[in-house]
């Protein structure tokens, strides 16, 4: 244990000293402001720290002079006040005063970050355990926004790239200069919507839709993470939002529209197609609780190697995908199409130990749908 | 007056020896004892926790423990720390010191005194058995917000089992003390003569008492949702997941106060001893306080500014907590006004103390900067909030409880505690503590999420600094264990008054203090 100790942490003193003496990356503030809402924030952080640096010195000071003066061993005799009203309503009152003025800017900023009025364009923004989906309202675009940083970067096999944990499949993609409204809610447990460069932190709350809005006008990728904690992968789903122009964004959208998979709802596909669509949806969706290598996490998540659904009658198998099961199993009805449920079906029925041999049609599927 | 004079032939002076004294006892000091044990083993249990969680958070990627028990960690280690280290030590000074302050003979309902303590250890065990059942402990953070609690093994089970057990020696401890301290004191002790250490803990024991039953509610409707289909919570059936952040916040912000007011009282004890000096403005500290405590109602949701509520919500939870900086603001200059123009020394209560005025301050001024609701969305769930609550916690409570240790040792063993060690305890507790929790500002301002295993690499350095320094504070508190044990077991007398500008009544009895005091109320000018 020991050893291992020292093998994994001798690195990261290393790591650590060669970057203290590299302090330049070292960030002290708030990220960059890209919103004119950030950057509200960005100088009322800076003006209360500067009050508060200002008081502190202050107080302290008289503070430490009283410490470095009134002291026995310089044989300072105590004084013996012990109350002066003057003094007293004095300070309750200069504070009372600041507040007031910290609190005027703070009240301005707050009601134009929740002015969501007059929006150009609407986003839908779902979280789930532990992704992010993304609904173009109005524009027909609808994904899913998985971590892309891969598995062996996260248990140290690889060399971890520069947007380590902050880097996604597909990244919310958005105009410069029109003004972003998302409608925020949650499918499962409560998320939070965190972007730092835009001054947005929404919680995603299950039953609730909020508003919140931005308007960024530099174009670039601004990145940011689930800032709630939502069970076991909270640390794993971030948020990527680019901005591109509008042009490039039409261009962006039309693209989405015809990358759109069809798949014919009426053809029988072969054990082949569905199990190669399906390891994809797989790693997307299943793999984060029941693993890539289909054993879950012994008393948190089942294994699906060897599992008796898995292995059983092939309607309970789809229905449990469909709906859920006991609150921890998400019910998948509305995130997948039929195709997506019978590849993934098809495919852990064949995986790992589980050989059933059944290709499972999109219209069985289908057919279960309540 | 001379505590010496009492005549010990009550019958009752010899207690029954071994561990039968301890679980039936009934004694003040006694209960007071097992408190502060409690108290400190629970401290160094989370507090390994904590160094768990700083080990895997040294370098991003993970390497020592998945996900889903980090969370385990993250979890039980704030429980463990605020239900079973900060709160049961502030009712261990209270059981100690309550009764011989106001010249009482004991608590009041001596034998529920014995049972509020009995309920905690069968607690702790089931927070600290929980890692052991299928699926670990609870993982969803000490807010316990559902759906997610909701979705957790039999570990939430326990969890809720141990807060109802907890809340109820809560509650009982404060109906002890309320009853102790309006009933009991010394005649001409008027409530504006109490020592300022009796007035906090009179005032925390009434927000103990309204609010401990508000957490029990809330914890019961989680267990209700969980096993027997109520949808309190859950809005597939008509619940609301919002309304348990409104009740557990309606709890957990007077909890907040419940943890820093007897602080506050045993700060305002040690300031004036080591300035030779009367405390600055006592009434103004004790409306102070009772103002802290009524506003304490007023103000739950500047912890959920981002659930997005409406902007008059927010604006007046923004007002309502900018408020409480006024008179926690007087206190601070109290304290200052206090010191200046004193004869002062620096023994370890001292050092503590004023340590204790300087980061709670910081702690009191990123309370401040959160209030503000643009600045708070910027920076809620980040590292700044878990800066800012370890600047309160931490170096607010945990380290008022270790002056207030060093403070009363003498009174408590009869013997001096070993002023170098004490010392050296202090300096190392001090700058650990610092190079632990200040680079955590930073990791918030920059976008930092709380409660994560692994972290992108713009945090790696801030995280290590903070690595470092947990390890060294961790480390540090061995000192403190080593000085309490070396004290109980021998050392220099004490007198009955060991610091010379100390005035309340516990100083004057003997030190250590009799089995039995005050059994004849001494009279107060």
């Amino acid at each position: 244990m020991l050893d291992k100790l020292v093998a994994r942490t001798g690195g990261g003193v290393a790591l650590m000293l060669a970057s203290l003496s590299a302090r330049a990356d070292l960030q002290y503030n708030l990220q960059p402001p890209a919103t004119n809402v950030a950057s509200q924030i960005y100088n009322l952080h800076l003006m209360v720290l500067w009050v508060c640096l200002g008081i502190f010195v202050v107080v302290f000071g008289a503070m430490f002079y009283s410490i470095l003066r009134h002291r026995k061993s310089l044989g300072h005799k105590a004084a013996n006040f012990h109350e002066n009203t003057l003094v007293e309503i004095t300070w309750t009152v200069i504070p009372f005063i600041i507040l007031m003025a910290m609190a005027y800017p703070a009240s301005k900023t707050v009601l134009d970050m929740k002015n969501t009025s007059d929006a150009d364009m609407t986003i839908k923004v779902t979280g789930y355990q532990w992704k992010w989906g993304y609904h173009y309202l109005g524009q027909g675009v609808n994904f899913f926004s998985n971590l892309s940083t891969p598995r062996s970067e996260i248990e140290n096999l690889q060399t971890k790239d520069k947007h380590y944990l902050l880097e996604v499949d597909h990244p919310m993609v958005v105009p410069t200069g029109e003004k972003i409204k998302l409608l925020i809610t949650s499918n499962d447990v409560i998320h939070g919507w965190y972007l730092p460069a835009f001054g947005i932190q929404q919680d995603a709350i299950p039953g609730f839709v909020k508003s919140v809005w931005f308007k960024v006008d530099e174009p670039g990728t601004y990145r940011g993470q689930c800032a709630q904690l939502c069970g076991k992968d909270h640390g794993f789903m971030p948020i990527v939002v680019k901005a591109v122009s509008p042009q490039d964004f039409t261009k962006w959208i039309q693209a989405q529209k015809a990358a759109v998979v069809t798949y014919n709802p009426n053809k029988t596909y072969t054990e082949a197609e569905l199990v190669q669509h399906g390891a994809q949806v797989y790693a997307a969706n299943c793999a984060a609780c029941h693993q890539a290598n289909g054993k879950g996490i012994p008393g948190a998540f089942p294994a699906l190697d060897g599992d008796p659904i898995v292995n059983g009658p092939k309607a309970v198998h789809i229905e449990t995908v469909l709906n859920g099961k006991g609150g921890r199993m998400p019910a998948w009805k509305d995130q997948l199409n039929d195709f997506d449920i019978a590849s993934v079906i098809t495919y852990e029925r064949n995986s790992w130990g589980n050989h059933t041999g059944e290709a499972i049609q999109p219209a069985e599927v289908k057919a279960l749908r309540k | 007056m001379d505590a010496t004079a009492h005549t010990h032939d009550l019958g009752h002076e010899h207690p029954p020896k071994g561990i039968m004294r301890w679980l039936t006892t009934t004694n003040h000091k006694d209960i007071g004892t097992l408190y502060l044990w409690f108290s400190l083993i629970m401290f160094l249990s989370a507090g390994s926790m904590a160094l768990m969680i700083r080990a895997e958070l040294f370098e991003p990627g993970l390497q020592f423990f998945q996900p889903d028990f980090f969370n385990q960690l993250t979890t039980l280690h704030g429980l463990l720390m605020i239900f079973g280290a900060i709160m049961p030590a502030f009712v261990g000074f209270a059981n100690w010191l309550v009764p011989m302050m106001i010249g009482a003979p004991d608590m009041a309902f001596a034998r529920m005194n014995n049972w509020s303590f009995w309920l905690l250890p069968p607690a702790a065990l089931l927070l600290l058995g929980s890692f052991f059942v299928p699926g670990g402990a609870a993982a969803a953070g000490w807010t316990l917000y559902p759906p997610l609690s909701i979705q957790m093994g039999m570990g939430m089970d326990m969890t809720i089992f141990a807060i109802h057990l907890m809340g109820i020696s809560s509650i009982m401890g404060s109906i002890n003390i309320i009853t102790t301290i309006l009933n009991l004191r010394a005649p001409g002790m008027s409530l504006m003569k109490m020592p300022m250490f009796v007035w906090t803990w009179l005032i925390t024991a009434y927000l103990l008492i309204a609010v401990m039953p508000v957490l029990a509610g809330a914890v019961t409707m989680l267990l209700t949702d969980r096993h027997f289909g109520t949808h309190f919570f859950n809005p597939a059936g008509g619940g609301d997941p919002l309304m348990y952040e409104h009740i557990f916040w309606f709890f957990g912000h007077p909890e907040v106060y419940i943890m820093i007011l007897p602080a506050f009282g045993i700060v305002s004890q040690i300031i004036p001893t080591f300035a030779r000096k009367p405390l600055f403005g006592y009434a103004s500290m004790v409306y102070a306080t009772a103002s802290i405590a009524i506003l304490s109602f007023t103000v739950w949701a500047h912890h959920m500014f981002t659930v997005g509520m409406p902007a008059a919500g927010q604006l007046f939870f923004m007002y309502a907590t900018m408020l409480i900086a006024v008179p926690t603001g007087v206190k601070v200059f109290n304290w200052v006004a206090t010191m200046w123009r004193g004869s002062m020394t620096f023994e370890t209560p001292m050092l503590f103390a004023i340590a204790f005025v300087c980061l709670f301050t910081i702690g009191g001024f990123s309370g401040l900067v959160l209030a503000l609701v643009p600045v708070d969305i910027q920076l809620h769930n980040t590292y700044y909030v878990v800066a800012h609550f370890h600047y309160v916690l931490f170096s607010g409570a945990a380290m008022s409880i270790m002056a207030g240790v060093y403070f009363w040792l003498p009174k408590w063993t009869g013997h001096m505690y070993d002023e170098r060690l004490g010392k050296l305890h202090f300096w190392t507790t001090t700058i650990a503590f610092n190079i632990t929790f200040f680079p955590m500002h930073f990791l918030g301002l920059a976008g930092m999420p709380r409660r994560i295993p692994d972290y992108a690499l713009q945090f790696t350095t801030f995280n290590q600094v903070a690595s470092v320094g947990a390890f060294l504070l961790g480390m540090s508190q061995l000192i403190f264990l080593v000085v309490v044990l070396k004290c109980i077991r021998g050392g220099k007398k004490a007198p009955s008054k060991p610091w010379e500008g100390a005035d309340s009544l516990e100083w004057t009895l003997p030190s250590p203090a009799p089995y039995h005091s005050f059994q004849t109320p001494p009279v107060v000018k």
